[in-house]
Parts: C-alpha cells; structure tokens; sequence
C-alpha cells in the first residue's frame, strides 16, 4: 500500500509535467522520460561535487528546467504546424539522444545517489518500519505538487496556461505572447520531471534507461487521469501507483498487464479518462 | 501497352537489386549477416509503411506481431517438432494476423495519442506474458534456441540453406514476393483509399468508406508482414530472442521507416540499410562501442527535421532537381477566364454519362421527408420540431439567420449528428440514427460548408476516392484489383472534372489549387458518387462576386435531374438558382414558398431580413 502512495506520487508528478504541456502545446513529448532521466544525472554530479543533496536537488531541476526551455527554442517551436506523429518522431528522437549522450559519459553502469543524513535509516510508522526518506519523498512530491498547484492556479501566469490548455488560439487572439507562455509551460513541465529525477535517486539507482518505463507509466497515468488535466494526472498517478504495488504483492510479473488492463478499460468506459474533457485530442 | 510495361519497372529493378546484392554488396564491406537483417527488417518494414505511410497509423506496438509470429514459428519448429519450415512461418503469419485483428479492433477505437498509447501498452503486455506466464512455452528470457533453417526437397534435388549468403537467397525470395504483394495492394483501390483515409479520414467516411474497416485492414496487413519477419528472425539467428518483443524493436522499426522514407515501401529497407551498415561500422571499424545508438538518434532527429520524406524522398527531390524537371507551374490565371465558357461545355456533359444519374424511377413524390427533428446540446436546442419534405427533382433553399440551426440540421440530414428525437425518411426508408457512411452509400451526400478535400492528392485523386466508394460500395477486400482496371471509374472520374470544370486541373495536387477551384472540387466530390439527394452547404461561401456568377452557372448544370438543397447566405444567388424556400430561425421552420413568397413575407423581412426594404 505504502509503496503505491510513493510510486503513486511520483507518477503523479511526471504525469503533471506531461499533461499539462500536452494540454497547452498540444505535443506529447516522448523526450519526458529522458528528462527524469537527466535529472537524476544532474543531481549526481552536483551531489558527487558538492556533497549536498539539497543542492543536488536545486541543481538537478535547475538543469532540466534549462534543457525543456532550450529545446522548445530551438526545436519543438518549428513543429507545432507540423502533424502530430512528427511531433511524437522529433520528440522520441531527442529522448533517444539524450539516453545515449548520457550513456555515452556515464556508461550503463548503475549510479545511486544516497539518501541525505537527516533522512537515512528507518521509522516506525505505527504498524510497520518504513525507510525514512521514501516516507520523506512522499512529502518533497506532495509539496512539488503543491507549488505546481499553486503556480497554475493561483497566478497570472497559471491563469494564461490554463486558458491555453483550453483554447490556444483564443489567448494568443487576446495580445498574450503565447510563444513565451510555451517555452515556459514546456520548461516548467520538464522541470517536473527533472525533479522527479533526482528526487527518486536515492530510491532507484541510475541508469541511462530509466526513464523508459517511467515514460511508459506516465502515459498510462495521463491516459487514465484525463490528457490535458491536472488533477487529473494527481489521481491517475494514485491510481496507477496502488494498482502496480498491490499486483506486485500477488505477483510482479503481472503488475504492468494489470496497468495496461486498466488503462484499456477507462479508454474503453471513460474515452476521455476520469477527469478529462473532450476538448483536447 | 507503354504503360502496362512500365508498370512493372519496379517489380523487376527490385528483382535485378536482390540477385546482384551478392556480388555488389561484399565490396562495400557489408557481412552476409546484416544483408540479411537488413532484409528481415526491410519486409517487417513493408508492413510498417503500409500502416504509417499509407493509412497514416503509427503503431508503437509492432514488436506485438513480430514476435508473436517469431515464437510461434519457433516453437512449431523446435518444441512441437514441426518439420517444415516455409508452412511453419506461414502459421506464424496468421497468427501474428489474427493478434492483429484483435488488437486493432481495440486500438482503432481511438485515434491520434491514444492509438499511440494503446498499441505502446498493448506491445508491452505482450512482452511481460512471454517473459513470465508463458515463458513454460517461449522459454522467457532465454528465448527458443534451435530453429532449422529451410530446406525444401524438390524431388529431382534438395534446396538446402544454411547461414549467410545460402540463407540471403532464401530470405531475398521471401523480401521479393513481400514487395511485389505490397506493391499490388498499394495500387489496388484499397492504397488509394488508404492515402485518402491518412489525409482526411472524416471525408473519407462521408463519401461513403467503411474507414474503421480499411484501418483494420491496414493494420491486419502490417501485423502479418510483422509475424512473417519475426518467424525469419528466429530462422536467421537458429534462435529465437525474447528481444523481438521489446519496445526497441518497435523503435528501431519506426526509426529505420522514418530514416529510409515514410509511404515508399522500399524506406524500410533502405533505412534498415544505412541503420545495421553505421551500426556495425561505428562498433567494429571506429570502435565507438555503445556510441553508435547517439550518432543514430542524431541522424534521426536532423532527418525528422529537415529531410522529411527521408532519404528515399530526398533521393527522388535530387533526381527531379538534376533532371531539371521543374515544377507544374501552370498558368493559373487563364483558367478563371475560360471558365465561363467551359461552364456552358459542363452543362452538356452532364447529360450523357448514363452512370451518373442513378436508377430513378420516375417518381415525383418526396424523396426525403423529416418529421419532428429535434438536435438539443444540454440545455442549448439547436433545432426544434422540424417538419420538412422535398420531392424528387426539387431544388430547394435554406435560409436563415447565424445560427438559426441550418448546418446542424443538414448534419443531422446526412447522419453525422444524432438527432434527439424525430425521424428522417429518405426514399421510403427510415435512415434515423444510420451511420453517415451508410447514408452516403444510400445516395444521400453533403458538401462541406469549409472543404473537406484530400490535400495531397490530386484532383482526379480526390475524385477517384468519391466514384470508388460509389463502384465498390463501402468496404470490398480486392486488394487484387488494379485500381485503374475498375469499369467506369475513369470514365466517371473525367464526368465529374468536366461537369465542375476542373478538367485541365485534373493532376494538380490540391493544395496547389486556387481558392474558387478547391470550393468546385468540393462540389465535386459530393457529385461523384452520383448522389440521389445532394446537399450543398454554403457552396458560395468565401467567393468572389466573379466566382459566384460561375458557381450558380454550375450549381444551375448540375441540378439538371438531380434532386439539391442549398444553404446559403448569398439571398440573391440563391433566390436566382432554387424553386423554393424554407426559412429557419431560432431552429424551427419560420415560413416556406417560392423565392418571390419568401421575398414578399412580412415575418422573414422582419426575422431575416432585418426588416430593411429589399434592395
């Protein structure tokens, strides 16, 4: 149970990042993995040269916060006209290259990252022992989650991206500089999965590949959650997480067929997902 | 006879390609082993294009076939000790066939990401069933070690293949018939409608294709192709690895596909080429080791961004460029100027084509009747409580104020929006709740307020897709067919470029057209399948005073024997072409009469026509 509400929160978290740039940029970026990825490797290198893992998590999400901003730049800008399937070719190609740009000066060997001082070792929560800093990462996630929260709901800016996620069209028609709100909304979803990266690195260890499955899943939870919705992603997220922990538990193998099983029937009963709207396909 | 020999160019350029691979291909330092994976991807691939490049579907799910066809080839050969390795692949074939069929007929359900999203879950449930439940049977993680390669005993002596070059003959073979059964699917009706389901599926269903049931077909085909190469891998490597199920294999099958060239069936292996030739060339020559995946992806991305139609596009762009053939750059503007009179030609070619006006029976009663046709959005009514009837050889008016609900009951007349409630007749049957393609297929077509053309094909293009769904009905598997050989299709194709007099135009692309002709290819596209019941959605809309004159010319040719309803704004065009009026406002039926009624009614002067005076 436990272990879902973990797994649970930090889909949760990357999902947010993809859906709402899917929702605003109408580009599903399949380079969202690799971004985890690299997160979690720039969290290492700060951490091995800094010793400090709340720098690693700053430098970490800092890092990809850059990489989303300079990729919208110079590359996803000139596919918005294009089709939707070139979108999700350029978008896996660049995930591709930053796999094997990180595997070229790592290799794929497995890095970890060890959990901070104040947050190694184990609590007794009540009724079990739990190691402190998952339990602790619920928290960090929740609180990324609360600050995401906050910027889309409660400023001028989250304001415009929602009403982008609505109708693009309009709110550039309204004198808004809808280019800027991109490259930013694709910097800020980046940025999620960036610090979902490093977050979860003393939790799983480092590989070039990691962010496949993370990718594969986030989808899943998008699809469940609703595309384009926010809350809808927090609780697809939840779901998702309790489905696989709990299938784990009678066995792993069956965890991801239970996932997809999932993800076909709320595609098949609910064609919009749980929390979304048929505004965007 | 020119034309019938060139047509088999390629057929017989592959099969010169394929025989002298052995002799070429050594010298530019290619093992026989990756001339013959190229070969396994490059029929995989077949597939592949068929489905992405043709009906515009990109699967991220293709390693589900292709290993379902590899394992059950292989275990036919290995486990259930099946002798024959030609059938065995064939069952393989099926197989990953009949999985096709079943994913697709849940993955079609949706289109766009979600289509990308199922088939990503759905591979990958494969993948997790032969690694753990099945792995009793598939040998999980370490695949089915052992299979044969072929061996066929031919009586007077015995074919046998081994690896390498003996196995390249074998797998050349295979490759050649792939390409020729892809080539002859291409060009059959069923590629046409293919390109046309890509390009505007929603037009494609209203001019009367079954569209989810060639996406089907599509999707079955690549997943055959799929089964068949896995079977050849497993047969290749005398091994059959649990590695065909994973989501690299889908990857690198779109990679290769999007490097070689999308919609050209030869990308595939062409991509496939230069992938495994820098592989091995990046690994063993310039010793790059794991490397050789980041040049890849590079090359990917720069060719996803500026080569779009990849190397086989950017080869055919070289040679059009080198040969000096320069672009059609037709004179567009005498075209607007004989219009006029080819407008007066149209109006006699519309009489002869005995095809085009459908088995009327002459009858004068109604063709269509709607009795209380109510379309309600939540608490929005769109339309309410229509009654209305038309005859045969009407030609009818509609108008009506914004949003007094005339396209919303026009789609509701052509099946495209359920109505609430009430019932539409037409020609004695009750097509209430039918699908627009079924109606279509009844006679009862539309065209569109905004064009709903297929871009990139050309005019005759676009017009072959409506007449085919006339010929063929709306779904026929004769892939077969040459889509040319089709008794009357040309004939009512260069009908229907005459009567809208596009003519001259016939193989432009349409996105090379000019406003006004893009708006009679649309009317065109309604005509072509020789409608009983034409519906015209604002056909004026958007034109110029110049092109208005025409269009009434031609809309006036047009009517001769057909049965037209009229949508439009343009009071004055349309009282000059119709015999009567219905007048709608708020979504009901305000009044009804001749033009002169209408114009002289005090209730639409003050509804529609603001009460002002008519000018």
């Amino acid at each position: 149970m436990f272990n879902g509400l973990v797994l649970g929160a930090l889909l949760a978290l990357i999902a947010s990042g993809l859906t709402i740039i899917y929702g605003t940029l109408g580009v599903l970026n399949l380079a969202h993995g690799a971004m985890f990825m690299l997160g979690g490797y720039a969290g290492y290198l700060a951490f091995t040269h800094t010793g400090s893992f709340i720098i690693a998590l700053i430098a970490g999400t800092l890092f990809v916060l850059v990489v989303g901003v300079v990729m919208e730049r110079v590359i996803i800008r000139h596919f918005y006209a294009r089709t939707g399937e070139e979108q999700l070719l350029v978008t896996f190609g660049i995930g591709m290259v930053m796999v094997e740009t990180v595997r070229f000066f790592f290799s794929s060997l497995t890095m970890s990252v060890p959990s901070p001082e104040a947050l190694s070792g184990i609590t007794s929560i009540g009724f079990m022992l739990y190691p402190t800093y998952r339990l602790a990462l619920v928290g960090i996630i929740a609180v990324a989650l609360g600050v995401l929260y906050l910027v889309l709901y409660k400023t001028r800016l989250g304001l415009t991206v929602r009403a982008g996620i609505e109708d693009s069209v309009m709110v550039g028609a309204l004198g808004i500089n809808v280019n800027r709100i991109f490259t930013l909304v694709f910097g800020i979803g980046a940025m999620a999965a960036g610090f979902a990266g490093i977050a979860n690195a003393p939790v799983a260890s480092l590989t070039p590949d990691v962010g496949e499955t993370i990718l594969v899943q986030a989808f899943v939870v998008v699809v469940i959650g609703g595309v384009g919705s926010f809350p809808g992603a927090i609780l697809g997220g939840l779901i998702a997480g309790e489905i696989i922990s709990i299938t784990a538990m009678v066995d792993p193998a069956y965890s991801y067929v239970m996932l997809f099983v999932a993800m076909t029937l709320v595609l098949l009963l609910r064609p919009h997902g749980l929390l979304g709207t048929a505004s965007r396909e | 006879m020119l034309r019938k020999r060139r047509s088999y160019l390629i057929e017989i350029l592959t099969a010169i390609g394929l025989l002298a691979a052995p002799f070429v291909l050594p010298l530019l330092n290619f093992a026989p082993d990756t001339v013959n994976r190229i070969l396994i991807w490059g029929l995989f691939g077949i597939g592949f294009d068929i489905l992405f490049g043709y009906a515009g579907l990109l699967s991220f799910g293709q390693s589900a076939f292709f290993g379902t066809g590899g394992f059950v080839a292989a275990y036919l050969l290995t486990r259930a000790g099946y002798p024959d390795v030609l059938t065995a692949l064939l069952i393989g074939m099926v197989a990953a066939a009949i999985t096709g069929y079943l994913v697709g007929l849940i993955a079609l359900r949706r289109t766009g990401i979600y289509f990308v999203m199922i088939t990503v879950a759905i591979a990958e449930v494969f993948f997790f069933v032969e690694f753990s439940p099945l792995a009793a049977v598939t040998g999980g993680e370490n695949g089915l070690p052992g299979v044969p390669t072929p061996v066929f005993n031919l009586g007077f002596t015995v074919l046998k293949f081994t690896t390498g070059w003996s196995l390249y003959w074998f797998l050349a073979a295979c490759y050649f018939v792939g390409i020729v059964i892809a080539l002859r699917i291409v060009r059959s009706p069923i590629g046409a409608i293919l390109n046309a389901v890509r390009e505007n599926p929603l037009r494609a269903a209203a001019v009367g294709h079954n569209v989810h049931g060639y996406k089907l077909t599509a999707f079955v085909i690549a997943a055959a192709y799929a089964g068949f190469a896995g079977g050849l891998l497993g047969v290749m490597q005398a091994f059959m690895p649990p590695d065909a199920f994973m989501f690299q294999t889908s990857a690198q099958l779109i990679m290769q596909t999007v490097i070689g060239g999308v919609g050209t069936l030869f990308g595939p292996l062409l991509g496939a080429a230069v992938w495994l030739y820098l592989q091995d060339f990046l690994q063993a020559v310039l010793h790059l080791g794991a490397t050789w995946a980041l040049v890849l992806g590079v090359i990917f991305v720069l060719l996803v961004c500026f080569l779009r139609r990849g190397i086989m596009g950017g080869i055919a762009d070289l040679y059009a460029l080198l040969t000096g053939r320069s672009k059609r750059a037709e004179p567009q503007e005498s075209e607007s100027f004989e219009g006029i009179d080819n407008a007066e030609a149209a109006t006699d070619a519309s009489a002869p084509l005995p095809l085009a006006v459908r088995e009327r029976q002459a009858s004068s009663g109604p063709i269509l009747q709607v009795s209380g046709l109510t379309k309600r959005y939540g608490g929005l009514v769109a339309n309410s409580d229509i009654d209305f009837v038309v005859n045969h050889g009407e030609l009818r008016g509609v108008i009506g104020p914004n949003g007094a609900g005339k396209s919303t009951f026009f789609k509701m007349l052509t099946c495209e929006v359920k109505p609430t409630s009430g019932k539409i007749v037409f020609e004695g049957r009750d097509i209430t709740g039918m699908s627009v393609t079924d109606a279509c297929q009844l006679g009862l077509t539309k065209s569109y307020q905004v064009n709903q053309l297929f871009n990139r094909l050309t005019v005759r293009e676009n017009l072959s897709i409506a007449v085919l769904a006339e010929l063929r009905g709306k779904f026929r598997l004769d892939m077969w067919r040459r889509a040319e050989n089709i008794p009357g299709l040309a004939e009512q194709v260069a009908h229907t470029l005459a009567l809208v007099n596009l003519t001259r135009r016939a193989d432009t692309p349409v996105s090379e057209l000019a406003y006004g002709e893009k708006r009679r290819l649309e009317i065109g596209l309604a005509l072509a399948i020789s409608p009983s019941l034409l519906l015209l959605d604002e056909p004026l809309a958007g034109m110029s005073p110049q092109e208005r004159v025409d269009t009434v010319k031609l809309l006036k040719a047009i009517s001769k024997g057909r049965t037209m309803i009229v949508i439009d704004h343009d009071k004055d065009s349309l009282f000059e072409l119709v015999e009567r009026v219905t007048v709608l406002q708020e979504g009901r039926v305000l009044v009804e009469g001749t033009p002169q009624e209408i114009e002289a009614n005090a209730q639409v002067q003050e509804a529609y026509l603001g009460g002002m005076a008519i000018a």
